[in-house]
């Protein structure tokens, strides 16, 4: 019996006999892969059933007016059957062009563009520069690593509870505001305060992993360069600028990635420091799961329809991202 | 790219620095004392800023009365331990507690059996559908829950899997299942190809090889893997506060949300709680941490 073991069978994949017929080109390939799709057939049912499944079946519900008070559900005794209808693109088109599309999207949508910028610059800049310090030999960095990787060590729905104490209103953030005469913004009420809150809390969660990932990144990098740079007479700048840069590329590039699909897809941070209030800070994800699940009645449809703009939106701006990195020849380390 | 080859690359950079060249690197290196005072008093100001949120939820844990949040300064004069246990006497606790470790390590069993499976295949193999199995892997894992949480919700309510444990294991797989598969799937890349033939040289079946000369090898990486899914599984939110609806099946994220309901707020039991939750798995967590890194930024490298 063969298996096909890539590095194996590939070396002789020059010197094979002409192609053999379809039926006995299906059968070889039972025989050679059979192993490999045992191998890989819990993860594709489990993938199939649990994410194309309710992927089809969630753009399925898309096409319909199903909300909380026409889908099948059980109560008590009573079996009470679905009798939402198919509506093709309408919720589409409600979304992106219908009356209320701007304050119920396109607000939302340039909120969420604003957020993710925001964020990852933040996450970058500050996990940067904290990785440079941290680079340098000196007493106690150890201890410095270890306290700020404290945000990502405690659990995200704890700290975010222990932020919601020092924003409130008369909690200590306003308190010393106060204290300094400074003015004492609504932080949880007022629209744009909560979006400054969002940001500064999902900054202060996120800065670590950038941190970790930049300073292995550094370490990563050869220091023979920076000799060379050195000798060329180049200027601390233009060692950052030409040796660090560079250097960090590839790490950049992946963590960067990572960075904008999970401040894009954040989730708990928002719906943990508003809950169903504040719902112009609302980014995409929450607002969607708002509407499917924040509110009576429960809109699946439309909550769906959100969930594959957003899916859309991922894809189209990592396509680009992955060409933009191949026409500048870089690789992705994921 | 995996955690051994980052960790010797390190060593080596490391040596470079500290042997090779170490009168340079020290002139070059030499900071005058008002750049080293500048690099820590930064450094200090952000650890102040990462430390200080947690030290004040476990100072607020501390006050007795829900509005102790607004008054600190009373805490001091009334400092108590009388928060941790009512928490542990009076509340669901307990019952979180065991909800939590049940979805948790459920998850985290599941997810890396499967991810182990598929890891090895992608890693070993080339069969037909390849890319595009790798294509999906990494997809899922940019998938907004916004996308599969109302499906999902749909499809669990049909098969009475709602606020059951087994289904939010279920989900929650959908989520670590992937990255984990990737994460293997370079770990297994660099355990030499030669080992496998080996141990097909000397008789044993695909699954005999990997079952006992891959897996044994790749503990670390499983180990890696299992930390992932342990602390996703954790910190899981959504899903969570969606599919569980009983008092004595939340898991800690959703227990802790339900101090805060529209009527009453008790701030000062939910700060103690959050500590009590927090102090282990951030342990777990600085125990686990650097394999973790080097882990997640370095997935599948070895196309």
């Amino acid at each position: 019996m063969t298996v096909a073991i890539d590095r194996a069978t590939g070396k002789r994949r020059g010197d094979r006999a002409p192609r053999p017929g379809l039926g006995q080109r299906l059968k070889n390939g039972y025989q050679k892969y059979w192993y490999a799709y045992a191998m890989i057939a819990p993860v594709a049912v489990v993938l199939g059933v649990l994410v194309l499944y309710p992927l089809v079946y969630g753009f399925y519900l898309t096409l319909t007016d199903a909300n909380s008070l026409n889908t099948a559900r059980t109560i008590g005794v009573n079996h009470i059957d679905a009798t939402y209808k198919f509506i093709g693109l309408g919720n589409y088109k409600d979304i992106l062009f219908g009356p209320l599309s701007y304050d119920r999207f396109w607000s939302h949508f340039v909120w969420t563009i604003v957020w993710t910028v925001a964020c990852v610059v933040l996450h970058y800049s500050i996990g940067l520069g904290l990785a440079l310090l941290l680079n340098q030999k000196f007493r106690g960095r150890t201890f410095y690593r270890l306290v700020l990787v404290m945000p990502w060590a405690v659990p995200t729905f704890v700290t975010v509870f222990g932020w919601r104490f020092m924003l409130a209103d008369g909690g200590i953030i306003n308190a010393s505001l106060h204290a300094l005469h400074l003015p004492t913004p609504l932080w949880l009420e007022d629209t744009f305060w909560e979006r400054v809150a969002a940001v500064m809390v999902n900054t202060w969660c996120g800065v670590p992993f950038m941190m970790l990932s930049l300073l292995g990144g550094l370490q990563a990098i050869d220091a023979t360069l920076y000799e060379a740079a050195e000798m060329d007479g180049a200027s601390a700048w233009q060692r950052f600028r030409y040796v660090t840069l560079p250097g960090l590329r590839s790490v950049s590039s992946t963590v960067v990635l990572l960075g904008i699909i999970w401040t894009f897809n954040q989730f708990a941070i928002i719906f943990l420091l508003f809950g169903n209030t504040g719902t112009d800070a609302q980014i995409l994800v929450t607002w969607a799961y708002q509407l499917g699940f924040g509110q009576q009645p429960r809109d699946f449809a439309q909550s769906a329809a959100y969930g594959i703009l957003l899916l859309a939106v991922l894809i189209v701006f990592t396509s680009f991202y992955r060409r933009w990195l191949n026409r500048n020849e870089q690789q992705l380390a994921i | 790219m995996t955690t051994t080859t980052v960790e010797t690359s390190a060593e080596v950079s490391g040596q470079s620095v500290t042997d090779a060249p170490r009168r340079t690197v020290r002139r070059r290196g030499e900071r005058g004392p008002v750049a080293t005072l500048t690099s820590h008093a930064l450094l200090i100001v952000a650890s102040l800023i990462a430390f200080f949120p947690v030290a004040w939820l476990i100072f607020l844990s501390l006050g007795p009365d829900k509005d102790d949040y607004l008054r600190p300064g009373r805490i001091w004069h009334t400092m108590t331990f009388d928060n941790y246990s009512f928490v542990l006497q009076h509340t669901s606790f307990f019952s979180w507690l065991k909800s939590t470790l049940v979805v948790t390590l459920g998850t985290t069993l599941i997810g890396v059996l499967i991810a182990a499976t598929t890891g090895y295949a992608v890693s070993r193999m080339r069969f037909p559908g390849y890319k595009k199995f790798m294509w999906l892997l990494l997809l899922t894992q940019m998938f907004p829950i916004a996308v599969l949480i109302v499906p999902m919700y749909q499809i669990m309510s049909d098969l009475g899997l709602i606020d059951s444990y087994l289904g939010l294991i279920l989900v929650n797989c959908t989520t670590v299942v992937p990255y984990s598969a990737w994460l293997l799937k370079g770990y297994f890349d660099t355990i030499p190809f030669e080992i496998d033939e080996a141990g097909r040289v000397d008789g044993l079946s695909p699954f005999g090889t990997f079952l006992r000369l891959v897996l044994p090898l790749a503990k670390p990486g499983l180990a890696v893997a299992a930390f992932y899914n342990f602390l996703t599984a954790f910190g899981e939110v959504a899903f969570a506060s969606t599919f569980m609806l009983s008092d004595d099946k939340y898991t800690f994220a959703v227990g802790l949300q339900s101090f805060i309901s529209e009527h009453d707020a008790q701030r000062n039991l939910m700060a103690a709680t959050a500590v009590l939750i927090a102090i282990p798995v951030s342990v777990f967590f600085y125990l686990v941490q650097k394999n973790l890194v080097t882990g997640l930024t370095s997935g599948g490298t070895k196309g």
